[in-house]
Order: C-alpha cells, then structure tokens, then sequence
C-alpha cells in the first residue's frame, strides 16, 4: 500500500506524463488545434501554482494575482514595441519586474492578515488594472499588440507545439522547485506562519522575512507565466489584469485543492477546459460557471483532488 | 473663479462619496454582523439601476421605476441570503470570497440574458433636469444634489435606526457578540436576512440613482464595489460611521484628483507629458490613500470596538 505522500507524487507525475503527450496525441487525431487551448491550460497552471504557494503554504488569500500577470505579459509587449525581440532578454526582464513590483506590493501588504490582506491585494491589483488602461502610449484600455513572439534563436515560439513544450518545462521546473521548497526548512517556517503566526514569532521567527520572500517568489513566478501569455496571444490588454482574472486563478487553484501545488494543475485544467467548452455551448456561459463555482464551494470544500482522494483537506472547509 | 471651481470639483467629490456611502454601508454591515466578504454586492448596485432604467423606460415615470428598483434589490437580496449567502457565515473568508464571486459572474450575465447585451441609457428625471444656483456664480445640477439629499437621509435614517430601535440594538449586538445574541432568544437568522436585505436595498438605491449619471450596463458594479472596499478598509471595516468618513474622503480624493492634477502637473512638466501622467495618478491616487492609512492605522481610521 502506497503511503498518501507517494500515491500524491505518482498522481503528479501521471498527470504530467498525460500533460507531455497531448500534442502527439492531438496530432494523431487531427485535432492540432486543442495545442493552443493546452498552452493556455499549462500557462494558468504556473500562475495557479504559484498562487498555491502563497494560498495553500503561507495562508495569503490573494485577490490580485492576476496584476503579475499583466506585469509579466505587458513587459514583453512593451519591450517588443521598443523593438527588442531577444527572448532571454523578454523573460528575465519580466521575472525581474514582476519581482520588483511584487517586493513593492508584497513589502506594504504582507505584514496585514485576513480580511485585511485580501482587500489590500485587491487594491493593488486594481491599481496596476487602472495604470494600465490609463497609459494611452501602450494601447490603454484598447490592449497592445505584439509584432512577434520572442525571438530564442532557432526556436521558435510562433509554433504551438513549440510553445506548448516550452509553457511545459517551465511549468514542471515551477512544480519541482517548489515542491523542494515548501518541503525546506524555509517551507516549514512558511506552514507554522499560516498555522499560527504568533507561535511562529514566539520561537524567535521574523513571519514578515518569510511571508514576503514567498510572496515574491510567487509574485515572479506568475510574471514568467504572463509573459509566456504574452507569447501566445500576442496581445495584451489590461483586461488581462482585472479582479475578475484573479478570481479564476484563485478558484483554479481551489478547485484542485490548495496546498498541493499539482492540485492547481489539475483546477486549471478543468477550469479552462470547462471555460472553453461552456463558451462553446452558450455565449452565456458564465451564467453557468457561477452557480458551479458556488457548489464547488459550498460541496467541496476541499477541492477536486480530495473529492477524489475522498478525504476533506483540513482546514480548507469550515472554520 | 479657481475657488468656485475647486467647490465644484468638492461637491462632486461629495455626491459621489455618498453613493459610494450607500454600497459600502450595506458591504461594512453586512461583515460587521455576519462576518461576510461580500463580493457580490456590486451586482445589488448593478441590478438596481437595470430594473430602474427599464421600469422607466416603461412606465414614462422614474419614482415607479425606482420604487420598483428598491423592492426588487430587496427581494433579491433576501433570495440569496436564504439561498447560498446563510451558508458561508461560518466558512472562512477564502470560500466567501470565492462563492460570492461565483453568484457575480451569475448575475453580470443573467443582466445580459433579461435586458441583452447593449448598454441602457437612462434620462435624468424631467423634475429634476435644471441647474441649481447655490452660489452666486455657481450652479450645480439639480439631479446630483438630489442625490446628495437623498442619500444623506438615507443615512440618516440608517443612523437613526441602528442607534435608536430595537431592530438597531439587536444589529450592534449581533455585531459585538452573535452567540450571545442566539442564546438570549433572538432570532438571529432572521435578524442577519432582515439586514442583508437592507444592505441590498441600499446598494440598489445607489444604483438606481448612478443609472442616468453613467450607463447601465454588465459589470458596472465592479469599479463601485472594489471602491466600497477600498472605503470600508479606510474606514474600518464594521464601522458605519467609518464608512461614512472615508467615503466623503475618497470621493473628495477621486473627484479633486481628476480635475486638478493636470493642471498642477503642467505646471511641473511639459503638458503632453502631464495629459499622459495625470489620468493614470489620478485613478491610482485612492488606493495610494488606502495604502497610505493602513501604513499608519492598519485597522482603519475607526475601526468598530468588538469583542
């Protein structure tokens, strides 16, 4: 009998081997075109995990998630609209934005907890959401168009397939790296600050030193996803960045159960798989998708990965 | 004329701060009591100026139109208390936020499915359409100051009611200790959908009133509802009187920074480069002031004495 921890690590690793054979599999049915919705599928699954980092490892409900997003994608449009097309040079500089911006928000927000968090990562998120419809040089509300995807010599990123694989090493580096975190001695300081910070602080811990550098490790970590976001539609918007985009990276990382970083792999796919496919039943999709979302909730408080594992997560439904 | 200018700018700050008073009264109460995030109260402020518009539209006559407005917010209001919202109080602030962002995306296409995808407009009542002198040199639409009318007695009369009632005695105790309340036989179920209902009221009250300012349309409770909780959090989130406060402040705020800073900033820079900065300050300038305060009084400038 498999212990919980093993039987996680092979459901992890199947999905991922699931996750590496789908272009050759679509292309074998004649269906090239699902890649697209793959890539989109892997790219909110970095963002998603990296939410988990913060949500299900350092109790920060982040309601504005979806501004490193923005920060990410709209680094790439605007060095591209300055002519730069270097790929390495478009990656790092969206990490190191996105890290920046994230030390920024992370330095006045982390040190609040609750109600108080959420409202104030609302906040800032808003705030980047206004600046960019405000700065009419980089399209304002209209969006920016990106000329062409970044340029890594001979590979080219304008191939789905290509782009796919690349959204994919990205997304299993992200899974490894953080796995070894949260399982450091860093990460555990992490956990006992979600569990109970004044203990935390008590045995002689600095919680803000810890909840910080997570949150910017995060914070860069959803920036490279905006850039890879950038690259697949070559376009951005700061519609890209509304609250309502990070309520959907919030409930992706929910639904597979937070605090288990594969299980936001798992609510991205649903969750986009389900978006796609409802917006192709009814233009009103999302009248269908919120009364989901709110059984999801209300039913399973633990996400789909403990549905399924028919076990509840502790501390992820009632209080 | 600088002087009548920046009064001007004032009292836009100020009518707009009292609708902004008006959601995030219900948004503050609403969690002072039943410890709930709403995110779905947007959508009462949404719903609220769709059934006024078109309750207008039909019936040539806007007191109808926002009567219907007013009972209609209440009873949806009521509907999704007793159907979803009774059974997040006691779920942590993750699953609040989560469902009720749910029943948002629900109701920003279900206004889309009744009244279809275009934007309604909706005209400034006829007895309201002319221009109010109240200085000599300055005069002020007759509409926005009924809206400030308006909405200072509303909450007046919430003041009244919470300080002076019974019903108001059972909500400040059911805000400082609901257990308590429960086990001295007050039914606290119905007290929490009786003020949940209220809340709704007061958000479709603002709606109804923003519907001939701004366009009607899906998703416009949104930009008001994260405004609210950028009030309540300055305010202090329970606190009414907070709420009171800091809406006037960010509605100041909001209003003097879109009219003023770019001529203070050409003042600065070249005006090419001022027409750019200024909007994007501008709309970031409230949640400056947000970060500002919980910098220096992270509970809020009023936080409620609970517990």
């Amino acid at each position: 009998m498999l212990t919980s921890a093993s039987r996680h690590g092979l459901a992890t690793l199947l999905l991922l081997v699931a996750l590496a054979l789908l272009p050759p599999a679509l292309n074998a049915l004649g269906e090239p075109f699902y890649i697209g919705l793959g890539t989109r599928v892997l790219i909110f699954a970095i963002a998603a995990v990296s939410l988990d980092l913060i949500l299900g490892y350092g109790g920060m409900v982040s309601l504005g998630h979806a501004a490193y997003l923005g920060v990410g994608a709209y680094t790439v449009g605007i060095l591209s609209f300055y002519g730069v097309q270097n790929g390495f040079v478009h990656f790092l500089s969206a990490a190191a934005i996105s890290a920046l911006v994230a030390l920024a928000i992370g330095a006045n927000s982390v040190r609040t907890t609750g109600i108080h968090f959420i409202m104030i990562s609302l906040a800032f998120g808003q705030m980047l959401y206004y600046l960019a419809v405000s700065v009419s040089q980089f399209g304002g509300d209209d969006g920016l168009n990106i000329d062409a995807q970044s340029a890594f010599g001979g590979l080219d990123l304008g191939d789905p397939t290509s782009l796919y694989y690349v959204s994919f090493c990205i997304l299993v580096v992200v899974l490894f790296g953080l796995d070894r975190l949260v399982n450091s001695r860093f990460g555990m300081v992490l956990r006992a600050v979600k569990s109970n910070e004044p203990r935390v602080r008590t045995i002689g811990f600095s919680p803000y030193r810890y909840k910080l550098t997570a949150f910017v490790i995060s914070g860069t970590i959803c920036g490279i996803a905006g850039a890879l976001l950038a690259n697949q539609n070559l376009f951005i918007s700061p519609a890209s960045m509304h609250w309502g985009r990070s309520g959907e990276i919030l409930i992706m990382t929910i639904l597979g159960g937070m605090g288990t970083l594969s299980g936001a792999v798992v609510g991205s796919v649903v969750y986009i798989s389900l978006e796609y496919f409802l917006s192709r039943l009814t233009e009103h999709w999302q009248a269908v998708m919120g009364p989901l979302i709110v059984l999801v909730v209300l039913f399973a408080g633990g996400g789909l990965v403990a549905l399924l594992a028919g076990r509840r997560v502790a501390g992820a439904g009632s209080r | 004329m600088i002087s009548l200018l920046l009064i001007e700018q004032a009292l836009n700050g100020v009518q707009f701060g009292i609708m902004l008073f008006l959601i995030a009264a219900g948004l503050t109460l609403v969690f002072g009591i039943m410890n709930l995030i709403n995110l779905a109260h947007g959508v009462l402020y949404m719903v609220g100026a769709y059934i006024c518009a078109s309750v207008t539209q039909a019936s040539g006559s806007f007191l109808q139109g926002a009567a219907a407005a007013l009972v209609g917010t209440l009873i949806i209001g009521v509907l999704i208390e007793l159907g979803v919202f009774r059974r997040l109080y006691t779920r942590t602030h993750l699953d609040q936020v989560l469902a009720t962002f749910g029943v948002t995306l629900f109701f920003n296409e279900f206004v889309r499915i009744v009244w279809g995808p275009a934007a309604l407009y909706a005209a400034v009542p006829p007895f309201l359409a002319g221009q109010v002198q109240l200085l000599p040199g300055l005069s002020f639409p007759a509409y926005r100051v009924a809206i400030m009318v308006a909405g200072l007695c509303a909450a007046a009369a919430l003041y009244a009611v919470i300080t002076y009632t019974r019903l108001g005695m059972l909500i400040r105790a059911g805000a400082s200790n609901r257990v308590m309340v429960a086990a001295l036989g007050v039914n606290i179920k119905l007290l929490y959908t009786v003020v949940f209902g209220v809340g709704a009221a007061l958000a479709g009250f603002a709606g109804l009133m923003a519907g001939p300012l701004l366009t009607v349309e899906s998703g416009m409770g949104s930009d008001m509802l994260i405004l609210s909780l950028v009030v309540i959090t300055i305010g202090g989130v329970g606190s009414i009187r907070g709420a009171l406060v800091a809406s006037l402040l960010v509605g100041i705020v909001d209003a003097m920074g879109r009219s003023l800073l770019r001529p203070a900033l050409a003042g600065l820079m070249s005006q090419s480069a001022a027409d750019n900065a200024a909007p994007a300050i501008a709309s970031m300038l409230v949640y400056v002031l947000m970060a500002l305060v919980l910098l220096l009084r992270p509970q809020g400038l009023f936080p409620p004495l609970t517990r």
